[in-house]
């Protein structure tokens, strides 16, 4: 069955079924919108013009993206490694508060061409570290890395409440929230850097994070697919036992995979932290740890897969948040749902439909053989 | 009476209560995973349940059928985790993640587009939930020092659910350890394939672990959303799906030890509820968060072996595959 070697050519293999799969995630959530009464035609008009139709739109789509590229990436990378991190919402929360803490602890000393590189790699060295522990446990204790990871979210949660509430809340306010940063700890907005250049773009959350993260995902490729480091996490991956055999330290794979991982997580914190926000608050995260699962499914664990899903998952997002304003009886969360049924479909049963295309493309093959064989 | 010790009586029945939805999924928990299917998705059946038993619970007004549908919502997505994991052999715990976050989506959008509140569904009025029941003599009881107030607050005043998670710990300990079906069951979650060649077809085994852990987790979504609350709120289960999974993992997925390790995460909780706010003599304000994160520190120490060892079922996330 699955264990066969596949038959089919790889257009199908990489691009038509997971297209199916996807597309089966999209009609279940048709038929939801139908069962509470609403037009899912409609709804998909207003959505891609709420995602892509203005600069605006473009703008917020992009930023949400941003985040998800970072997470997903994490996720991927986990993945290539054989491991699951369903740890990313922890580590992007951890990452944050790397970034919030080098920025409300230098922003009055350093200018930013010094903080900004340094508070970026405080929230991939925090991310890194949250990841580092149940990694460890994995590799040497050999406690599983799938709990570990989600006790270490809800650890990541009650770590942040205590901080906000205790240590970082700025007397001044009400909310729970540290003080605003200095203009020295923040990442600009995209249209104030595209006004640099003379070019005039409409002003959204987007930042320069979304470089950082595209930057990110070229590094990625060149670290899986051409370092020695990026074969050894790929053929533990795949096979454990070979991987041994052939000399490979799985203990460290597992380490170092997570900690990039983690690393890559933690790097929300820069695009919400240092480029939206500019100051620590709680629930930043917002679920992008989650969307990374689905980013990761439907890419394909390829950087490039990864920035095609982000750009789905951004518009689902942005787009949903016109959607639940023109519809009334749509609600935001319809979009984590959508997120779900992805995930169930692209993840969980990435195999149920490759049995009947599998028979049809061989049929398909075989007709055409025959028909050429007829009129030779 | 003493101050202290009513205090100490009131913290112990909020302790049952809170540990009442977390036997119920510690035992789901177990059942599935003993069968060799990993059940990340404890909280979503649990979240889904609890909305179905709100809004059929708000439509009938009975109870009983609130808890029916809940049962039937909850094994429907126990059916699709085992559709997917045990007939496509799809990721066990990418199968729970989404049912998780389907659940978390779907309740707040079916509950805004039915009642428009936002996601919460209708106020239930008292005979449309499950209330304490006041055991017999409760009353005449109290009168007895000692005993008495301990029948009255700690025995007596719970929901009839809370009676049924303590009545199903053994029922459940009967079933995996003393009959023949559990014997199978747990022979599935180590060696499937000496199962098999017995004779026995493990999918099915399987399938009815998942069901039998749906089953229990509607009975826990129940009881958060019409005994415990009078409503179903957004994300009402707030992670208790995945302290249910600390405390089967805690117990070393035994039904007694789960049921000990509930009882322990619900005595967090209730004196965290208490502590909230309080300043105590000698240590001070007391940081609620890091009470409330005790139970997944407790479990990632006990999984890294310093507190004993857990041992997972040896067949744990790993589809069973015929050979031929």
């Amino acid at each position: 069955m699955s264990a066969r070697p596949s038959q089919l050519p790889r257009w199908i293999e990489i691009g038509l079924l997971p297209i199916i799969n996807v597309l089966m995630a999209l009609v279940v959530a048709g038929l939801i919108l139908w069962t509470i009464g609403a037009n899912p035609f409609e709804a998909i008009a207003i959505l891609v013009e709420g995602a892509f139709g203005s600069g605006y739109g473009w703008g917020y789509t992009l930023y949400y993206a941003t985040s998800f590229i970072f997470t997903g990436l994490a996720v991927s990378v986990a993945f290539h490694a054989g491991l699951f991190n369903i740890g990313g919402e922890g580590q992007a929360y951890i990452g944050g508060l790397g970034a919030g803490v080098v920025a409300l602890a230098f922003d009055n000393l350093l200018p930013a061409p010094v903080l900004v590189p340094l508070a970026i790699l405080a929230a991939a060295a925090f991310g890194a570290a949250w990841a580092i522990v149940p990694a460890y446990l994995q590799a040497y204790r050999g406690s599983h890395i799938v709990i570990t990871t989600i006790m270490f979210n809800f650890l990541a949660a009650a770590l942040m409440v205590y901080l906000l509430v205790d240590v970082f809340r700025d007397p001044g306010q009400m909310s729970t929230q540290s003080r605003t940063f200095t203009e020295n700890a923040t990442l600009p907005e995209m249209a104030t850097a595209f006004g640099w250049v003379g070019i005039k773009i409409s002003s959204t959350p987007l930042n320069l994070s979304l470089v950082w993260a595209l930057i990110c995902c070229v590094l990625v490729e060149i670290f899986i697919w051409r370092s020695r480091l990026g074969y050894e996490i790929r053929a533990t991956g795949l096979a454990p036992r070979a991987a041994i055999y052939a000399g490979i330290k799985p203990a460290r794979v597992v380490i170092i995979a997570m900690a990039i991982s983690g690393a890559l997580a933690g790097s929300v914190g820069v695009n919400e932290i240092l480029g939206v926000q500019h100051r620590l608050l709680l629930e930043f995260v917002a679920g992008a740890g989650f969307t990374g699962i689905a980013v990761a499914l439907m890419g394909r664990n390829h950087p490039f897969g990864i920035v095609l899903a982000s750009l789905l998952f951004g518009a689902l997002y942005q787009g949903g948040a016109e959607l639940a304003f023109e519809i009334p009886t749509i609600t935001r969360e319809m979009i984590i749902t959508i997120q779900g049924l992805i995930i169930l479909f692209s993840g969980a049963l990435a195999y149920m439909n490759r049995p009947w295309v599998e028979r049809l493309y061989l049929r398909l093959v075989a007709a055409k053989a025959q028909g050429a064989s007829s009129h030779g | 009476m003493d101050d202290t010790f009513l205090l100490a009586l009131s913290t112990l029945a909020a302790t049952i209560r809170m540990a009442t939805p977390l036997i119920f999924c510690a035992m789901a928990g177990i059942f599935s995973e003993r069968s060799g299917v990993i059940d990340i998705g404890l909280e979503g059946k649990m979240l889904a349940a609890a909305f179905a038993a709100a809004v059929v619970a708000a439509e009938t007004g009975s109870p009983f059928i609130a808890l029916g549908a809940a049962v039937v919502v909850a094994t429907l997505l126990s059916l699709v985790h085992g559709y997917a994991c045990i007939t496509h052999r799809g990721d066990q715990v990418v199968s729970g993640v989404a049912i998780n976050i389907v659940a978390a989506g779907l309740t707040v959008v079916l509950g805004h587009a039915w009642f428009g509140r936002g996601g919460n569904t209708p106020d239930l009025t008292p005979d449309q939930r499950l209330m304490p029941i006041k055991l017999p003599g409760a009353d005449t009881l109290i009168e007895i020092p000692f005993i008495g107030p301990i029948y009255y607050h700690i025995i007596s005043g719970h929901s009839l659910l809370t009676y049924v998670a303590i009545a199903i710990v053994p029922l459940v300990w009967f079933v995996l350890y003393r009959t023949r079906f559990g014997l199978r069951l747990r022979a599935a979650g180590e060696a499937p394939a000496v199962v098999d060649t017995a004779g026995i077809p493990v999918l099915r085994l399987r399938y009815m672990a998942v069901m039998i852990a749906g089953l229990l987790c509607g009975i826990a979504g129940t009881f958060l959303s019409i005994s415990m609350n009078a409503t179903f709120q957004k994300e009402m289960t707030a992670g208790r799906g995945f302290i249910a999974l600390a405390a089967m993992i805690f117990g070393k997925w035994r039904p007694w030890p789960a049921f000990f390790a509930c009882l322990l995460f619900g005595f967090l909780d209730a004196i965290a509820i208490r502590l909230q706010g309080v300043a105590l003599p000698g240590i001070g304000h007391v940081p609620v968060p890091l009470i409330q994160a005790l139970p997944y520190l407790f479990t990632v120490v006990l999984l890294a072996g310093f507190i004993g060892k857990a041992v997972a079922p040896k067949a744990l996330g790993y589809p069973y595959i015929k050979e031929r």
